[in-house]
């Protein structure tokens, strides 16, 4: 339950030493004043930091898209590999491989859920078998992410999907949500499993493998609800000490993590707004067609003209929903799990700041000289190996995470601007009116 | 905004004026439609022109918009734009142009000047003057007649109006028109004095002969439609085109909010820090570059208005048709019913009810002297009544030949210049597109550089 020490070290050959070396990010500089185009931000285009009611959720069908990370089948677009998600420790020594599929509706007397199933394929000798089937909730996948964090309060564990969608959402269960949760869910259980420390959390197999009356008597051995709830109250105290005593590296971290968190917010509304743009353009356009073919049935010498135009304009639309799609299978989905990173960042330094606390508690009550001085020196040496462990394993991951997310979003981007590329030159054909059009162009 | 002219396809044959020593050609056309139709035989196209000893070709411009306060009729203070109109005349062998007048007009003045062209041409389809008031605009466009852009694009309606009018070879010899364009004051005086306003035919006059006219010619029947059909179907079109502006507007500003999110962002990182700041600047030049196209794309809207103008000009000249048309239906209608009346004397049968063969049922019959008298009368009237409807034929006759001839250049002038509008806005739609792949090109290779 304490903070494990063993593993972080021996595993990851692939990280940077989890000492000293940590790289710290350049909080220091001063932020740069906007890139000056702020004509561009008057209050006409957007007020992002009002709360708008595009937290909805919109992905389209993947039908482009494979989601099984083992199978051999060649991405039909750069969009595919994004999902492939790309984990630079290793890829070749891969032995777990997880999907998950098939999101299917139950429903009770009390209460309608819906479940996923998961298929695990592995080679790992701790695994019974080779493969396991088996069906999850959402409270269960839950409950994993709750005992990965109590396992290891300072490694950064991916962060979960959003329980509900509050606005927007007029039915709990709409496919669109359903699969986009199914993405996101998929994309948790691959990152635990190619993080080098968690991928080998016991909680973790018992999630992938265990049968459904396995997993229930399982969950009943953490500790109840009322002691996790006892340690929040507690836990909430000692953080606000534990961020006065921070070392510097943390508070540099801490900074990057603020900032960050203020970005990727505004990347996932700027994204949002975006493609609720290109829908509404996309809608108008539709409509823009048809008025010029409706026109030519009463012209002669203007009807190829105008059939022209309107074949260009339907160009357009094709090229805007290839932008949406873009958006909604390349991008969006990424920036919302930073989104949902950042916040888990912000719980992960307030667990380190808690571990902390609990040592300065410790040392100040040894100071004053309150109680058994021999027994808090003995507490006191425990804390400052937590202390440090919990520190060595954060600096660790966090170096990892900050690669990661650097590929990540690095990959999202170009692949959007990729998108958006091709929908443009899609949109280059001139079709009947090529000659008139290409006239013109040398005339200009 | 420097002074633009139309551009050079779209540019118009310069017209010809009469030289100043041929004032009454002018007058002459101001006075009598009848002589009008009757001068011009054929498409009314340029050639013409040459035949008649035409010296010098001009060029007119509505170069300069300004704002001006002045009192109205009322008394009342008023704020106004005034366009300065120059006109040149191009020496021929040489081709320099020498400014010839220059003077200020407002609006009111121009839809003067077309209204009194309507009543004395109502044969010709009238070129129509840019929207008095702005229409079909999207967000960012202003609905104010003071806004600086809407006075720009009325400064350029206003060019192409005049130089529609001169280069039209019936309206270009007008007088009036000649006046507008070299006589800066009185001209509103020497307009009314023609008292054009009391030749114009009533709204419900026309109205009543578009329900009542039995026998219009098909063609214009059919000409009616088109003009209908035209005007739904471009309004409707302008709607739809305002709000996709509107949209790709958002599209691209939005965009911008990335430029400045990112130049933040890669405050805090080390090698990705230039990556997005250069990507930034990126999204921050692909947002700017919606104003142009946009600006680019009003231009289009106002050529396809002018066109949803001009069906209500077809209108207009469908309309003086009909009018024309019953008015000779009624003399027709007229004239048969007193022929009736002076047989049924004549011959004592009474078929018809008529006031006198009640009085004569209730009072006697009159003496043959009186009904002699009476036939004499009518007699008078039937050849006055043959006379007039001849004549009333014949100017239908002429009316129609000239409409339609006139109806026939503008076919042909509309496609042209609708056909080349629709290339151009394919084009731009083209040109967008290309620079889109520029500058996400250039993004994505910053992206790829992060």
């Amino acid at each position: 339950m304490e903070g494990e020490c063993r593993a972080p070290q021996a595993r990851s050959s692939g990280l940077p030493a989890g000492g000293g070396g940590g790289e710290s990010p350049g909080g220091d500089a001063p932020l740069p004043g906007s890139s000056g185009s702020s004509a561009l931000l008057q209050a006409e285009v957007l007020d992002l930091d009002e709360d708008e009611d595009d937290l909805e959720v919109f992905s389209k069908d993947a039908s482009l898209m494979d989601m099984n990370s083992f199978s051999p089948v060649m991405p039909t677009s750069p969009l595919s590999m994004i999902n492939q998600v790309k984990f630079e420790d290793e890829p070749d020594l891969k032995d777990l491989f997880i999907t998950v599929d098939e999101p299917e509706s139950h429903v009770t007397t009390i209460e309608t859920f819906i479940t996923y199933r998961i298929i695990t394929k592995t080679s790992r000798g701790e695994f019974d078998s080779s493969e396991f089937e088996v069906r999850r909730r959402y409270q269960d996948f839950l409950w994993l992410k709750e005992r990965l964090e109590e396992a290891h309060p300072t490694l950064i564990i991916p962060p979960l999907p959003e329980k509900f969608i509050v606005k927007g959402m007029v039915e709990r269960f709409n496919d669109d949500f359903i699969e986009t949760r199914r993405k996101a869910l998929h994309k948790f259980l691959n990152r635990i499993a190619d993080h080098p420390t968690l991928t080998f959390n016991e909680d973790f197999k018992v999630f992938l493998t265990a049968q459904a009356w396995e997993l229930s008597s399982h969950k009943k051995q953490g500790p109840g609800l009322l002691s996790r709830m006892g340690q929040t109250v507690r836990a909430v105290a000692l953080s606000m000490r534990g961020v006065k005593s921070r070392p510097e590296e943390f508070m540099e971290m801490n900074n990057f993590i603020e900032i960050f968190s203020q970005k990727i917010n505004l990347i996932d509304k700027i994204s949002q707004r975006i493609y609720k743009e290109e829908r509404e353009y996309f809608d108008e356009m539709k409509e823009y067609g048809p008025i010029h073919i409706l026109w030519s049935a009463s012209e002669e010498d203007l009807a190829d003209t105008l059939k022209g135009v309107a074949s260009c304009i339907d160009r357009c639309c094709k090229a805007t929903e290839k932008r949406m799609s873009g958006l909604s299978e390349a991008l969006l989905p990424v920036v919302h799990e930073y989104v949902l990173y950042s916040e888990m960042l912000m719980g992960v330094m307030k667990r380190r700041d808690q571990i902390q606390a609990e040592l300065d508690s410790k040392v100040e009550a040894l100071t004053s000289k309150k109680a058994d001085t021999d027994l808090l020196t003995e507490e006191i040496g425990k804390l400052e190996d937590k202390v440090e462990c919990a520190n060595n394993a954060l600096k660790a991951d966090w170096e990892r995470w900050k690669q990661n997310m650097q590929n990540d979003i690095k990959s999202a981007f170009t692949d959007m601007a990729e998108e958006n590329i091709h929908s443009y030159e899609q949109t280059i054909y001139y079709g009947p009116i090529y000659s008139s059009c290409k006239e013109k162009e040398e005339m200009i | 905004m420097e002074q633009a002219l139309p551009d050079p396809e779209r540019r118009l044959q310069p017209a010809t004026l009469e030289p100043l020593g041929h004032p009454d050609a002018g007058l002459e056309s101001a006075v009598g439609e009848e002589a009008e139709g009757a001068r011009d035989e054929g498409p009314g196209d340029g050639t013409m022109m040459e035949n008649n000893f035409w010296l010098k070709k001009i060029e007119i411009s509505v170069s300069e918009a300004e704002k001006r306060t002045g009192r109205n009729a009322m008394n009342m203070q008023e704020t106004y734009t005034a366009y300065l109109i120059e006109t040149r005349s191009v020496e021929h062998i040489d081709g320099q142009s020498v400014l010839t007048d220059s003077l200020w007009r407002r609006y009111s003045e121009f839809e003067l000047l077309r209204n009194y062209l309507l009543v004395y041409y109502p044969h010709i389809v009238v070129p129509p003057l840019p929207e008095k008031r702005a229409e079909f605009v999207w967000h960012k466009l202003s609905a104010d007649n003071m806004d600086p852009d809407f006075v720009e694009r009325r400064r350029i309606g206003l060019e192409n109006f005049l130089l529609r009018v001169a280069s039209h070879p019936i309206l270009c010899r007008d007088k009036i028109f000649y006046l507008f364009l070299t006589q800066e004051g009185n001209w509103k005086e020497t307009v009314n004095e023609t008292g054009f306003q009391l030749k114009a035919d009533s709204r419900l006059k026309a109205l009543n002969a578009t329900f009542r006219v039995k026998n219009p010619d098909k063609r214009f029947t059919e000409l009616k439609h088109y003009s209908d059909e035209l005007q739904s179907v471009i309004s409707h079109l302008l709607r739809v085109r305002a709000r996709v502006a509107d949209r790709l507007y958002g599209v691209y500003k939005v965009h911008g909010n990335y430029g400045r999110v990112f130049s933040e962002w890669s405050a805090i990182e080390k090698e990705m820090g230039d990556g997005l700041q250069s990507a930034g600047h990126h999204m921050d030049v692909y947002a700017s570059s919606i104003d142009d196209i946009l600006e680019d794309e009003e231009h289009y809207a106002d050529q396809l208005k002018e066109y949803l103008f001009y069906a209500e000009a077809l209108r207009a000249v469908c309309r003086k048709h009909e009018l024309m048309q019953y008015d000779l239906e009624m003399a027709a209608q007229d004239l048969a019913s007193k022929k009736q009346q002076c047989e049924e004397l004549a011959t004592g049968t009474v078929r018809t009810f008529s006031l006198k063969g009640m009085t004569t049922k209730l009072f006697g019959q009159e003496t043959p002297e009186q009904r002699e008298a009476r036939i004499k009368v009518l007699e008078e009237q039937i050849n006055e009544g043959e006379q007039q409807l001849k004549s009333k034929n014949q100017e239908g006759r002429e009316f129609v030949k000239n409409a339609w001839a006139d109806i026939e250049r503008f076919k042909e002038q509309k496609n042209h210049d609708l056909k080349e509008a629709l290339i151009s806005y394919a084009v731009m739609q083209i040109s967008m597109c290309k620079k889109g792949i520029q500058v996400w090109t250039n993004a994505k290779e910053c992206f790829s550089k992060m």
